[in-house]
């Protein structure tokens, strides 16, 4: 019985994962009922997804205290898109949902992978989506936001700044500060303000003079994000900055110039680094040196392809043997034991987050607004294409998390605050078009 | 304050460039989206091409929990002979049976403690179930385990019988390949030890009396000096050093080739008389190479050495020991002669051996050594076919030709008498090699026949057997009789 429960749970999951992406781009050409309805059906899958993993999680290991997890995290899934819906109408239903997938995904696979990092994740989801909650409404009434680029640019590079001189080290890196007991990762805030920065600048002007100074300050950003060693940020913020370049002035040659720049920068830092020879080397070939620079890499391809498309089930693979699984490998625990189709799903997903981003950045009318859309929508997919790409050895491994799936508090607070300032930018443009008369769109 | 921003809205120069910017977005997300599709397309390569090669290594230890669903599938000889079958008693315990015992111990391995040998290589397939989705399905519903692929082996039990019963129960190895392909047919090492067993027996097969070594498979890790066998190396440098008149080499033999102080002694030291380069090499006069050794030139010896594959990756899918040919430009005139005659630091495994005498038979190429023909689905249905693949050239086809001739030589005229006057024309190169003094020397034998249509490439090793023609010819001939006739 249980080991049937187990196997058919493999492909509901895949079909779980599979129904909700469909809906999720379904969603796009619905009419408003449906769209109500789809959102319903969405929020159900995530619920189904849950229940069954921790059935499945719970048959496997009998731990009791997954029960209480699993009661406190089902009503915050549930619960939460309800309220949000309830305190800001006009906010993005289908982007809350889709938050909500990430996080119920990455809850089960935590609990897989340490019950204990699990709670403490729960415990820290709960606490960004509270402190988030009042963001949509500070983006629509606070609109000096867009009158003070160098507070932005100075907050960012004195964080990284701090960061470089006083912050610990893991995996080589310097990423995290220290305050008490709780550590923080600077530079996930510091992706926020950068993007407020450009943003900032360049609604003021696109002239020659003005993206002359902005590229400087977001140079210094990523200088010093290099020498600290936090290459995945660095690599994140540079297309970034290229990507609201070239929206902002609609101009290809910076995006070659861009182009350029980076290949330039990244032969210098192939040269001038052993840390970034390193990762291409267990890159090109982690074989040759299975048990030392290609160990996590081969790890991960071993998980993903052994549990290959439908995955080998929850608790039936070996996803503690890849080094920082929870973290900046997480995609590959969600091949080995959920399938490769859930990851590819997931992916979609994502790439329907950017979609959603890109769109509000469309329909915005303000410069500043647009950029800022665009700015954290790339920033949140360049992360997640780092990601998927360096644990299936597409790219060379940079070390970054996937949003929101990851363990990781800054992380999670980070993303919530992004996502929840396109949150409200949609509650905006739907205070506007309400005055204006027109019909929501989305 | 939102007036503020859509102020431009009215103005037509803004618009033109808010629909710009849009635009441009809109690239980005192409873009994006483009690069996604290639990433997820890159996952789903990775699962049908790649996966398979990536996931069956020896490192990754999660292939073990196939087992948990898979009952391991069968090891066949190339007609079918069941080598290796998983058998699951009343009591629902699975076992490993090994029809054969201690015959193929080392080519077929085990699976209970770490895996070995074809069990090793073929792990992956072992446990994998290529039925009908749907049955399989069903039948983990049900609770039952789905029988893993079988794999079908280029061995051959008549053969590797053949070959273990004319080594008896002597220490050494038997190795036989198709040139032409690259299949392995026979593979015998001495000792083994019986796999139906190797758990219960694990301390007595590793406690390691007299360097019996029984784990160690000798073909492909076995290192020994290559005594005689290594002039085949020393005859190619020769032409390739003197294309246009190596047929003039003479050498004059008394049975001692004395150097200063150095004397350098030709098997039991029998005086060869006037020797020209054929007749030394089928006479293996050790005192016509010793000299020809000291007029070469190390570099380009060590050059060709490294193209036979001497101190480098062999195509060998199984674990294997690198060759090794240490001597350099800085060579003293000990170490010349020592090596010349394949005594002195030179080393090297039967299985290296027989690559090259398959590719000297193989016009020159080597075509990669390969265990597993094909995989088949519990139900004899063709999953995957191994097709043979060439590694590259070792010689020209010239110089595969003049070495044919000479190893022909070696059997109508020289030491390798013992497959002299059978139905078929053979072409061999023995070997005697000292690797102690007080004791026998290692008898080689490598040959390929018929010389003139090679079907068959075998490399014998006899240790401590004394001269290669005597000891280890009579192994090579049975499997030679066993295979052509």
């Amino acid at each position: 019985m249980e080991s049937l429960i187990v196997e058919l749970s493999k492909y509901v999951t895949v079909l779980l994962m599979a129904v909700y992406t469909y809906r999720n781009f379904r969603y796009f050409g619905a009419d408003r009922e449906k769209k109500a309805i789809i959102l319903r059906r969405q929020r159900e899958s995530i619920m189904m997804l849950h229940l069954l993993s921790f059935a499945v999680l719970f048959l496997n290991t009998g731990d009791e205290k997954l029960l209480s997890l699993w009661g406190a995290q089902a009503v915050f899934l549930w619960c939460a898109p309800a309220l949000y819906g309830r305190c800001y109408p006009g906010r993005s239903g289908l982007l809350f949902d889709n938050m909500c997938l990430f996080l119920c995904v990455g809850f089960v696979i935590l609990a897989r992978l340490s019950p204990e990092k699990a709670a403490k994740q729960f415990a820290i989801v709960v606490c960004s989506a509270g402190a988030a909650w009042l963001i949509p409404s500070i983006i629509r009434r606070a609109w000096q936001l867009s009158r003070i680029p160098w507070v932005y640019g100075g907050a960012g590079l004195g964080l990284l700044t701090m960061v470089y001189v006083l912050g610990d080290k893991s995996y080589g890196a310097q990423l995290s500060l220290r305050v008490g007991q709780v550590s923080v990762q600077p530079s996930e805030f510091v992706k926020i303000t950068f993007v407020f920065f450009i943003a900032s600048m360049f609604y003021r002007s696109t002239g020659r003079r003005q993206i002359g100074l902005t590229s400087l300050g977001a140079a210094l950003h990523v200088l010093i994000l290099t020498i600290s060693k936090d290459l995945g940020s660095a690599l994140i913020l540079f297309v970034t900055y290229v990507f609201m370049v070239f929206a902002a002035t609609s101009e290809w040659k910076y995006l070659l110039v861009g182009v350029f720049g980076g290949w330039a920068a990244s032969a210098a830092a192939l040269k001038l680094f052993n840390h970034v020879r390193v990762r291409v080397m267990a890159w090109r070939n982690p074989w040759a040196d299975i048990d030392n620079r290609g160990y996590q890499i081969t790890q991960s391809l071993f998980a993903i392809g052994t549990g290959s498309w439908f995955g080998l089930g929850l608790c039936q693979g070996m996803p503690g043997k890849i080094p920082v699984v929870e973290k900046d490998f997480v995609l590959a625990a969600i091949a080995e034991e959920m399938g490769v189709l859930s990851v590819m799903c997931l992916l979609l997903v994502c790439l329907g987050c950017f979609v959603q981003f890109t769109a509000i950045a469309c329909r915005m009318d303000a410069l500043f607004y647009k950029l800022i859309a665009l700015g954290l929508g790339c920033e949140y997919i360049v992360q997640v294409f780092l990601t998927a790409g360096g644990v299936t050895k597409f790219i060379p491994s940079t070390g970054v998390t996937l949003p929101l799936i990851s363990y990781g508090g800054s992380s999670v607070l980070s993303t919530f605050i992004m996502f929840s300032i396109i949150q409200g930018l949609y509650i905006l443009k739907g205070d506007d078009e309400e005055e204006e008369g027109y019909e929501t769109e989305f | 304050m939102k007036l503020n921003f859509r102020k431009g809205r009215k103005g037509k120069k803004k618009k033109t460039a808010r629909q710009k910017t849009d635009r441009s977005i809109l690239c980005l997300v192409y873009l994006v989206v483009f690069l996604f599709l290639c990433l997820i397309g890159y996952m789903g390569y990775f699962l049908v091409i790649p996966r398979e090669n990536v996931i069956n290594n020896p490192y990754n230890a999660r292939l073990d929990s196939f087992a948990r669903t898979v009952e391991r599938g069968r090891i066949l000889d190339k007609s079918g002979t069941v080598l290796a079958e998983t058998r699951t008693g009343e009591d629902g315990k699975e076992k490993r049976v090994y029809p054969y015992g201690e015959l193929f111990s080392h080519v077929v391995g085990y699976s209970v403690r770490g895996k070995t040998g074809l069990e090793a290589l073929g792990n992956f397939y072992l446990l994998t179930c290529h039925l009908n989705p749907v049955s399989q399905v069903t039948a983990r519903l049900a609770g039952t385990k789905n029988p893993g692929d079988q794999i079908i082996t280029s061995l051959d039990v008549r053969l590797q019988q053949a070959a273990g019963g004319a080594l008896g129960g002597r220490k050494g190895v038997v190795a036989a390949m198709e040139p032409s392909t690259g299949r392995i047919l026979a593979m015998v090492s001495n000792p083994g030890f019986d796999p139906n067993t190797v758990l219960e027996a694990w301390d007595t097969i590793t406690a390691d009396g007299d360097g019996q070594a029984r784990l160690v498979n000798r073909a492909s890790q076995g290192l020994y000096p290559p005594g005689s066998v290594f002039k085949i190396v020393m005859v190619l440098e020769y032409i390739r050093e003197h294309p246009d008149d190596y047929e003039e080499f003479r050498f004059d033999c008394d049975g001692y080739f004395e150097r200063g102080e150095y004397t350098i002694q030709c098997y039991h030291g029998n005086a060869h008389g006037s020797q020209n380069l054929s007749q030394a090499f089928a006479n293996s006069c050790n005192g016509a190479f010793a000299a020809m050794g000291l007029e070469m030139d190390m570099q380009a010896l060590a050059e060709t050495a490294g193209e036979l594959l001497f101190n480098r990756d062999q195509p060998v899918s199984l674990a294997y020991s690198q060759s090794r040919f240490l001597m350099g430009e800085e060579a003293g005139e000990w170490e010349i002669l020592q090596t010349s005659i394949g005594q002195g630091a030179t080393q090297m495994t039967p299985l290296h051996c027989l690559m090259i005498t398959a590719a000297i038979a193989n016009e020159g190429v080597l075509m990669q050594p390969y265990l597993i023909d094909r995989v088949e689905n519990a139900a004899g249905e063709t999953v995957k076919r191994f097709a043979p693949a060439a590694w590259g050239n070792m010689t020209s086809r010239e110089e595969a030709k003049i070495l044919t001739e000479m190893m022909e030589g070696v059997v109508a005229e020289g030491t390798g008498s013992a497959v002299r006057g059978a139905a078929y024309r053979a072409a061999a190169k023995t070997g005697s090699a000292q690797f102690e003094t007080g004791k026998e020397s290692h008898a080689w034998f490598t040959g390929f026949a018929p010389a003139d249509d090679p079907k068959i490439a075998v490399t014998v090793i006899v240790e401590e057997g004394g001269s290669g023609g005597q000891a280890a010819g009579p192994v090579a001939r049975a499997v030679f009789d066993a295979y052509l006739n």
